[in-house]
């Protein structure tokens, strides 16, 4: 028995110093395997007297499962200083950045012409399109602007030696809608328009949304109504503050031009609005019946209103440019800032 | 027009501030461009009179005044303004604060200038705000009291207030109109003038006949002799035209300014022993020479309108007056016109020459027809006053004699609500249009209404109910947010959203660019091969002059110039309209869909190579948008086009449409573009991809799949869609899907091979398929390969 005693305790420093698992492994077999030391003193049992072998044979199992136990223990140990080396060894730098294909973006203009989309739509608006170089009836005759009246010199149109021109308003699909479409109508128009005009503060090409909406009951307070909620949605600013100022039109009647407060200073007067607080943002009426006659709409039966205001200013505005021309030069510095 | 608030409130003068009657204006629809002091807030400046003049001692260009300006004992101010002795000058007193246009004050201190006592200053027109540093000293009425305070003087406690009127708002371009109109929305009395007819001295008259009578529909003259045309315009009335930025000029053309700016009838004076003998409003003879009061001489086409004398034109009729006709200090008998053209017939004429005068702009909007003689009466009432004369009768000739008859608008009650969604009261309605000056009769349902002869805007029910909410107040009408109908547009599942091609080049890190439409010639002669070119009849530049025929002719520039700016990974895409001639109507203008790239395949980063991009990152991206029309077979065909490199681009096709093209640009056109790096560009028509196919539903297998791999050797003249097919037309059921996952050009390869790695995947649906059967398969795709294209498995 005094060479088991020696045995366990010559075991029990061998598991210690075992600093791997296959070390601690090697002192399992040299103890408890088959051919073991440990294993090798139960096949000495017999060897004793009878009276003996029962005490000796507990003393040797318990000996065999305490360094069982021990040896156990003793691999969790080592287990689990492998995995934290490992981890160690495999820590990466995770604020090196990932691989990566960057992505692009969409143009302002085009964000804010789906902003616009958006939440007409929400309010059963469809979207129209139309050409960009169209005749003079759908731009001018159609619209109530006969040739040469006044309010054509402000259009400043590009034309083509064959008398067509280029859109200078997103109007004509109003007309091109109303001639194919029957009422009740309800639609929005985003495009490209064009106008003989380059400085700082015109761009030859800019963009605008049409808008139209022709029913049997369509008054002057719904026109109000449907613009105000919809700049209210379009800068997110509930009590946003606007005002319908008489205008003229021909296509038109009433007519209105539409200020938001200032969505800069909220109303306190800035550069950006003049100090006045204002931003006129719109233009908008009752459709003249004049313009229903030409598409063939009986005025005495329908009434509507027409919108049209443009989106770079919008987007302008809401993204704090302050340059037009910054819309329209394709600076990929500029550009990647709307992703 | 501007519009001097004082000379206004001599017409009408409401209880309120300048802001308010602003405001008031601005929500009645006349815009407000601004509201500018007469003149700078300047104080202690008096009227002096210079009376002696001496050299400076030391100072060429300074003299030493001595000034009387009310006081006992002179001051001495050294100026170096060129000054008269006895003449009347402004004096900025010692304590004057002058503003500058910085805002900062200039104080007027004693001083010494270059050793001489200086005790003010005199000041010119531009330091007093009240016009151009080129101006000079501000003239001081000869009249003025010495002494006399300049604010005080010239009643400079006023402002412009510059008003915008809408095109169809003629009546609104005199202050008799402006007054009339403030009268009406801030209801207040407005104090017409009056104009007495003027004794009739002499009996001298002339024939005035008018030819077309279609453009003149009413002519009014008179001759007045013995005028002195040398006389002073009075200072009030100098200062009233210089608020609304007229110069004066000489006395009888300022009166016929005045009362243009006044009552609104724009007034022509020429000089009477000019005139041989009588008048004629008539067309213009094509070719005729006119030259006009500018200097320039026109040819005139038939279309254009003279007044014209037994002889020649005399003036450009509504828009300008002849030089030869016009009246000078010379002049002594003058003949004065006020007429109405019809505003139709006049409209884009003025423009057709290059011009556009005060006239011209008010007659093309409609001048009142009760004005002509009203205008004349005043004008000759004023230049009697100002020059002397004896005024002859007065010639009326009307071509109709209802000219001023305006025909009844019937207005039903119920338009009101049906237009503007609100109620307004019988007695609110009927004091509106009063005060604009209808005659307004109570109808069955309604009112007959007649309005006034200077609206000429005001014809239709539409017209009355637009007066009515502008009076009544846009503010007054509620914003409703009506109930509507649902109507639900619906976007088709199976078609290719223009939004999902976007988005799928914003994923692989495309910016979206918008360039113009318009583009230069060079660049479109260049990108297509030299066809016709849609042009601008009116172009801004040269560089914006044609259409674009296709996107790229944009997009490439746009591409090249950030790569200027230091940017070498430069990925562009946008949509819109491209441009072509077509037979016949409009031209045909589809919408596209066009990318361009160059640079590294990925942003420069750590952990991938510096790749440059080629035509299969390209054609990946391509296949993604193509993707987009899921079902659809398209395919890509070699192609031989003027823009791209012949042996990297493909023309896109579906069926025997060509949908697009994309490809490497051509060397030489790189060169010709002076391209810093190599570009690959592509360009889709979105009409002809704009459907795609449903996904339909289809089984899978429960049974395992197996792979065989091939590497074959084969000539590299053979394309991989060759391969393809050759697979494809063995319609062999069990293998389900077949791809390249290798070629490989060089090394262990002879030249004009290529080792193509196949890999080829067996399935069926009802079993698992046996060994045999599959090599049965292979054996006979390596056979086919063979035999059809000559490939050879390679040893390995």
């Amino acid at each position: 028995m005094e060479q088991l005693t020696e045995l366990m305790e010559q075991a029990e420093s061998q598991l210690n110093g075992a600093s791997t698992l296959a070390e601690l492994d090697e002192v399992r077999v040299h103890y408890l395997g088959k051919k073991g030391l440990i294993t090798g003193q139960l096949k000495q049992l017999g060897k004793l007297p009878p009276e003996e072998r029962k005490g000796a044979g507990q003393e040797i199992n318990k000996a065999k499962q305490s360094l069982s136990s021990a040896i156990d223990a003793r691999k969790l140990v080592l287990e689990e200083e492998a995995l934290n080396e490992r981890l160690q060894t495999e820590k990466l730098d995770i604020s090196l950045p990932g691989r990566n294909m960057d992505t692009g973006s969409l143009h302002p203009v085009t964000r804010t012409a789906k902003r616009i989309e958006e939440i007409f739509m929400q309010l059963g608006f469809g979207v129209e399109v139309g050409p960009e170089i169209e005749d003079d009836y759908h731009n001018f005759t159609a619209l109530n602007i006969p040739d040469h009246h006044p309010s054509r010199a402000s259009h400043d149109t590009f034309y083509f030696d064959d008398g067509t021109l280029l859109r200078t308003h997103t109007s004509p699909v109003q007309i091109r809608t109303m001639e194919n479409k029957e009422p009740p109508l309800r639609i929005i128009a985003p495009g490209r328009v064009y106008r003989c005009d380059s400085d700082v503060t015109h761009s030859p090409m800019f963009h605008q949304v049409e808008g139209l909406m022709v029913d049997k009951d369509v008054t002057f307070a719904d026109l109000k109504g449907i613009l105000e909620a919809f700049f209210k949605a379009f800068f997110e600013v509930d009590d946003l503050p606007t005002r319908f100022r008489p205008h003229y039109f021909p296509f038109t009647e009433p007519s209105a031009e539409t200020d938001i407060q200032c969505v800069l200073c909220s109303g306190e007067g800035c550069k950006v609005c003049g100090n006045t607080g204002w931003i006129e943002v719109m233009g908008c009426g009752m459709v003249n019946p004049e313009v229903f006659r030409h598409v063939g709409i009986d005025p005495d039966v329908y009434t509507g209103f027409a919108f049209g205001f443009g989106i770079d200013r919008l987007a302008m505005l809401r993204y704090g440019i302050d340059d037009l021309r910054k819309l329209f030069d394709n600076d990929v510095r500029f550009l990647k800032q709307f992703r | 027009m501007r519009i001097s608030e004082k000379w206004l409130r001599e017409w009408v003068n409401p209880d309120a501030t300048t802001d308010e009657l602003a405001h008031q204006l601005i929500m009645s629809g006349t815009e407000l461009d601004g509201i500018e002091p007469v003149a700078s807030a300047f104080t202690n400046v008096v009227v002096g009179q210079i009376k002696t003049i001496e050299q400076h001692p030391d100072a060429d260009r300074l003299r030493v005044c001595q000034v009387d300006v009310g006081t006992q004992e002179l001051l001495q101010i050294v100026t170096n303004a060129s000054v008269e002795a006895e003449q009347k000058v402004p004096v900025a007193m010692i304590g004057a604060q002058l503003p500058e246009s910085d805002g900062k004050i200039f104080k007027i201190k004693k001083s010494k200038l270059r050793g001489v006592l200086s005790q003010g200053m005199f000041c010119g027109s531009e330091t007093l705000g009240m016009g151009e540093a080129n101006e000079g000293l501000l003239e001081v009425p000869t009249d003025a009291e010495l002494g006399a305070d300049l604010r005080q003087l010239l009643d400079l406690n006023d402002v412009v207030l510059d008003l915008d009127s809408t095109p169809n708002r003629a009546d609104l371009l005199s202050v008799s109109g402006v007054a009339r109109e403030v009268g009406v929305i801030m209801q207040s009395p407005v104090n017409e003038i009056k104009v007495p007819a003027t004794d009739i001295k002499i009996n001298d008259t002339i024939p005035v006949k008018i030819s077309c009578d279609d453009l003149c529909q009413h002519f009014t003259g008179r001759i007045i002799r013995d005028v002195n045309t040398k006389a002073e315009t009075p200072h009030w009335m100098k200062e009233k035209l210089r608020r609304m930025d007229v110069r004066s000029l000489s006395p009888v053309i300022d009166v016929t300014n005045y009362v243009m700016l006044e009552l609104g009838q724009p007034l022509h004076a020429y000089d009477f022993d000019k005139l041989e003998g009588g008048i004629d409003v008539r067309n213009a003879q094509e070719g005729e020479k006119l030259t006009l009061l500018d200097g320039k001489e026109l040819t005139l086409r038939a279309d254009t309108m003279v007044i014209a004398d037994d002889k020649k034109a005399l003036s450009l009729a509504g828009i300008m007056g002849g030089l030869d006709s016009s009246v000078t200090n010379e002049t002594s008998n003058i003949y004065i016109e006020s007429a109405f053209f019809v505003p139709e017939k006049l409209m884009g004429k003025a423009r057709s020459y290059g011009m556009h005068t005060d006239g011209s702009h008010r007659f093309e909007r409609g001048v009142s027809l009760d004005l002509q003689v009203k205008g004349l009466e005043r004008a000759t009432q004023l230049i009697i006053e100002i020059c002397g004369g004896k005024a002859g009768p007065i010639t009326d000739i009307a071509t109709r004699d209802d000219l001023t008859k305006r025909e009844a608008i019937y207005y039903e009650r119920s338009r009101t609500k049906r237009h503007l969604g609100i109620e307004v009261d019988d007695t609110r309605i009927e004091d509106i249009m009063t005060r604009l000056g209808c005659q307004v009769d109570v109808v069955d349902g309604g009112w007959m209404i007649l309005p006034p002869v200077f609206r000429f805007d005001f014809a239709t029910p539409e017209d009355i109910v637009e007066e009515i909410a502008r009076i009544y107040g846009y503010d007054n009408i509620p914003a409703v947010l009506r109930p509507m109908e649902p109507l639900i547009s619906i976007r088709p599942e199976a078609q290719v959203r223009e939004e999902s091609l976007q988005n799928v080049l914003v994923q692989r890190g495309y910016q979206e660019a918008i360039t113009y439409s318009f583009v230069p010639p060079e660049i479109e002669s260049l990108l297509t091969a030299g066809a016709e070119q849609i042009k601008l009849s009116n172009p801004i530049s040269e560089e914006l002059s044609v259409m674009r025929s296709t996107l790229w002719s944009g997009l490439i520039p746009a591409l090249d110039k950030n790569v200027k700016r230091q940017q070498n990974r430069v990925r562009l895409f946008e949509s819109g309209l491209s441009f072509q001639q077509s037979e016949e109507g409009l031209p045909e203008q589809r919408k596209k869909l066009a990318g361009a790239i160059t640079g590294s395949l990925y942003p420069e980063q750590w952990g991938k190579d510096a790749k440059k991009v080629d035509f299969y990152d390209l054609k990946g991206d391509v296949e993604a948008l193509l993707a987009e029309a899921s079902g659809q077979k398209f395919e890509f065909v070699p192609v031989e086009h003027a823009t791209l490199h012949p042996g990297q681009s493909a023309k896109i096709m579906l069926a025997d449409r060509q949908v697009g093209l994309c490809g490497a640009l051509h060397p030489a056109l790189e060169k010709k573009l002076n391209l810093d790096q190599q570009v690959f560009v592509f360009e889709l028509d979105l009409g002809f991809m704009n459907e795609k196919k449903l996904p339909k539903y289809s089984g899978l297998s429960a049974y395992p799949s197996t792979r065989r791999d091939l590497a074959l050797l084969i000539s590299r003249d053979i394309s991989y869609n060759e391969t393809y097919k050759v697979l494809k037309d063995l319609k062999i059921n069990e293998l389900v899907d077949n791809f390249v996952f290798d070629v490989y050009e060089g090394e262990n390869v002879d030249f004009g091979q290529k080792s193509l790695a196949l890999g080829l995947i067996f399935q069926d649906f009802s079993r698992t398929l046996a060994e045999e059967e599959i090599t049965t398969h292979v054996d006979r795709i390596v056979a086919t390969l063979k035999s059809e294209l000559g490939a050879v498995l390679r040893k390995t």
